[in-house]
């Protein structure tokens, strides 16, 4: 599939769905997560399951049911062989292990794999809702989020400084510049979104990252 | 036993101070007119069980705006304005709790059980003031079981015997609030008769339901 990607979200969604595989069960968190199906190629085909009780999440085709909403609670429908579950089930499969992939965005993420997505003390506390389940329980954990604030400031950190949804839990960090890895030896910088020099990277993060293989081969051709 | 409720007579369960669970998710599977026959009743102080709090106009959201909840314990409060403000202006108390520990709490106020371990929220501030176990290497908080006065549920067809049947994603909390309070009511969109709805079929078995009161009041 060749899309052309306009704007930063298009081209974080883009990369994003590279890391899914045919047959996977995924849970997508609200906004730009749900992009994700839009760029998957032909032949990769994921289960999505939607926290408030159901595997084979669809888009809306036909009538509104009432009764049918995504996690977001927007109308939805339900694929051929999809199955409805009550929320007990639900986290079991989240945080039981069940659930291959989440895709969330982030507030802030740091190089220590922490996460912070669900409140701005003073500002804004939603709730965790389901995400502390799907941080901790899923398989793996990809951050989707544009690379700084809207003040311009990084949202990659030495470490967190909003109440963390999770600690430890990120493994990838998929930005408009660039995707980074969580690892033992600490964060990686794996690739360089196209177009993107590492310079502008370098400038954009305050975390401290290692630059990885591939990214070192491109700087040497 | 007859089962079957007027909405009159669902308003004689409620009183002051009482605790109350409910049904739905962003109040898709909220018994939105037992919600009603709430708010009607004029009890005030209610600690309310929901996994959120809805919108403004729908769901468990009116018994917010209309200050009868002293206290609710939900994973999400984004969607009604009205739970932040009160909790910001300190008029309401709010304990937030990731989705799957509340569905894992209520269970276990149904099942018997002290409580339950779980990973999620290690590291973060829901680990405050709780006990904290190493199973096998791993760090897990001591979660404690939630029970209620009364349940709200909501599904989409009963027997006469209470047997119950949801529909879509309407389920989510309805199944295991049925186990967690003293007395359980459910608004359902269609009563049948004991016996048509298959036992294999059955989502909820009766023995769990006190009250059925049928949507639009008919039989």
């Amino acid at each position: 599939m060749v899309q052309t990607l306009v704007n930063p979200k298009q081209v974080i969604a883009a990369r994003v769905a590279k890391e899914l595989k045919d047959g996977d069960v995924v849970n997508l968190g609200i906004g730009l997560p749900t992009m994700v199906p839009n760029y998957l190629p032909d032949g990769v085909n994921v289960i999505l399951q939607s926290e408030n009780g159901y595997v084979g999440l669809g888009p809306l085709e036909g009538e509104i049911d009432p009764d049918l909403v995504n996690a977001g609670g927007q109308p939805s429908g339900i694929l051929p062989g999809g199955a409805f579950f009550d929320s007990v089930f639900s986290f079991e499969l989240i945080r039981g292990g069940h659930v291959d992939l989440t895709v969330l965005g982030g507030l802030e993420a740091d190089q220590k794999g922490n996460l912070a997505n669900w409140m701005v003390p003073g500002k804004m506390v939603p709730g965790m809702g389901g995400a502390m389940d799907l941080v901790t329980g899923a398989k793996k954990v990809i951050v989707a989020m544009e690379h700084s604030a809207k003040n311009g400031s990084s949202k990659i950190l030495e470490e967190c400084r909003l109440p963390l949804t999770g600690k430890g839990v990120v493994d990838l960090i998929v930005t408009e510049l660039a995707v980074f890895r969580v690892t033992e030896e600490g964060l990686v910088l794996e690739e360089l979104q196209e177009g993107v020099n590492l310079e502008t990277v370098k400038e954009k993060t305050e975390a401290t990252f290692i630059i990885g293989p591939r990214v070192s081969l491109e700087l040497i051709s | 036993m007859n089962k079957i409720i007027s909405l009159d007579e669902v308003t004689s369960f409620f009183k002051d101070g009482m605790s109350i669970m409910a049904g739905g998710f962003m109040g898709v599977g909220t018994p939105e007119d037992l919600v009603s026959a709430l708010l009607e009743a004029d009890v005030k102080d209610i600690t309310l069980i929901a996994n959120d709090t809805a919108f403004i106009e729908s769901g468990v959201g009116p018994l917010i705006v209309n200050h009868r909840v002293k206290k609710v314990i939900a994973s999400h409060i984004g969607t009604n304005p009205e739970t932040g403000r009160q909790m910001i202006a300190g008029e309401m108390e709010v304990e937030l709790v990731p989705q799957g520990t509340l569905a894992e709490r209520v269970r276990a106020g149904g099942a018997g059980l002290g409580g339950i371990l779980t990973p999620t929220g290690v590291g973060t501030v829901v680990e405050e003031g709780k006990e904290k176990l190493t199973v096998d290497g791993r760090e897990y908080l001591l979660e404690k079981p939630l029970r209620a006065e009364v349940a709200l549920l909501k599904a989409y067809k009963a027997d006469k015997s209470g047997n119950l049947v949801y529909h879509r994603s309407a389920r989510n909390f309805n199944p295991f609030m049925a186990l967690a309070a003293d007395h359980v009511i459910v608004q359902v969109e269609k009563l049948v008769e004991v016996g048509e709805i298959d036992p294999d079929e059955v989502m909820t078995p009766g023995i769990l339901i006190d009250k059925i009161y049928v949507q639009g009041g008919s039989q």
